[in-house]
């Protein structure tokens, strides 16, 4: 058994490790030179932020690992992250709806955090918290553009939103570990941002021209990391092959 | 005449963004300068563009764009009349006085 904490700030950094990396699979080939350069450094703030989570986590553990161990050398079962981050980029629309869901309860939860009882908790989401405000402006505003686009893009927008909406609800649901922060003071309860997170994404979906699905059905088992699909080993396997294959390189 | 299809000034017949130049002040800048251009659907695009592109390194305080096509330019061919005249008016040129050190960045 691990400490509620631990697993807390694990899920903090496999979110943003996982984002991260999904993200800078686009490095190269986005569709314009400008988004390409806007996505690497999306990609980037993620990682900068993993660091700083994984890194704690890797103190409050007392083992001795480090944010690049628990980053490289952990399995597709020990990640906690969210369903909704591992899910592939598919097209551009998908990456920036799945960053828009995202972005909108990072900030929620960055927020909320900045007020932790943990002071090393409220100084990382105080951080990140700058950084995620410009990523949901930046997701926000492209989510707008092509969704009240042309037909195409609108078509495509919709196809993100009706693909991606049953991973939604995997962010508001609390569990055990969750009870444990909020008994502390460290974090919030996530079913309590639920409501601010439908007062930013709803009325942006709607200038947008997307229609949200029906049910409230959602996909669960990556927070607490009984059911992470297929995509996560995959994904794994390329971004953790070079320090397993070379252990302690260094350039 | 320029038939860049960027330059089409009816909306709906481009086919790719618009150009923007971008214009910025640094930390310590007096005044905007141009630093390049990039291409945005429109103009709340093209800022954030232009801070992805051009602030990563901590660069800038203010930013601003402008769509390339409102940019009137003068024409190279027009140099000699345009400028060449003020070469010989070296009484222009404010080199002839002493600035006083406190007066600071003029």
């Amino acid at each position: 058994m691990t400490s509620p904490l631990f697993d807390f700030l694990l899920r903090q950094g496999d979110n943003t490790l996982v984002l991260g990396h999904r993200v800078s699979e686009w490095c190269g080939v986005s569709p314009v030179l400008e988004e390409d350069i806007a996505l690497a450094n999306t990609a980037l703030d993620m990682i900068g932020q993993t660091q700083m989570w994984l890194g704690y986590a890797g103190e409050v553990e007392g083992k001795g690992r480090t944010a690049d161990n628990l980053a490289y050398l952990r399995e597709a079962w020990d990640f906690r992250n969210l369903l909704l981050l591992e899910r592939p980029n598919d097209d551009f629309g998908v990456t920036m709806m799945r960053q828009f869901l995202f972005d909108a309860f990072h900030v929620l939860i960055l927020k909320a955090l900045e007020s932790s009882s943990d002071t090393r908790i409220a100084e990382i989401a105080a951080k990140s918290l700058k950084e995620a405000t410009y990523h949901l402006e930046r997701s926000r505003e492209t989510v707008i553009g092509l969704g009240d686009g042309t037909a195409e893009s609108n078509a495509k927008m919709q196809a993100a939103l009706d693909l991606l909406w049953p991973y939604v609800g995997e962010m508001f649901v609390a569990d055990d570990v969750d009870a444990a922060m909020v008994k502390e003071a460290i974090a919030p309860d996530p079913s309590t941002l639920r409501e601010a997170w439908d007062a930013i994404v709803l009325p942006s979906l709607s200038e947008a021209t997307l229609t949200v699905p029906e049910g409230d059905f959602t996909h669960k088992g990556g927070k607490n990391g009984t059911r992470h699909s297929e995509h996560l080993g995959h994904m794994l396997a390329q971004m953790q092959i070079l320090p397993r294959s070379y252990p302690d390189a260094s350039w | 005449m320029n038939s860049d299809k960027n330059t089409n000034t009816d909306v709906s017949k481009r086919d790719e963004w618009p150009l923007w130049e971008v214009f910025i002040r640094g930390q310590h800048g007096m005044s905007h300068r141009h630093v390049g251009s990039l291409h945005a659907a429109d103009e709340e695009a093209a800022i954030l563009n232009a801070r992805d592109v051009y602030t990563r390194r901590n660069e800038g305080v203010s930013i601003w764009v402008v769509e390339a096509r409102h940019i009137a330019a003068s024409s190279p061919s027009k140099k000699g009349p345009l400028y060449e005249p003020s070469n010989s008016k070296v009484y222009r040129h404010p080199t002839f006085f002493d600035i006083p050190d406190d007066v600071g960045a003029m």
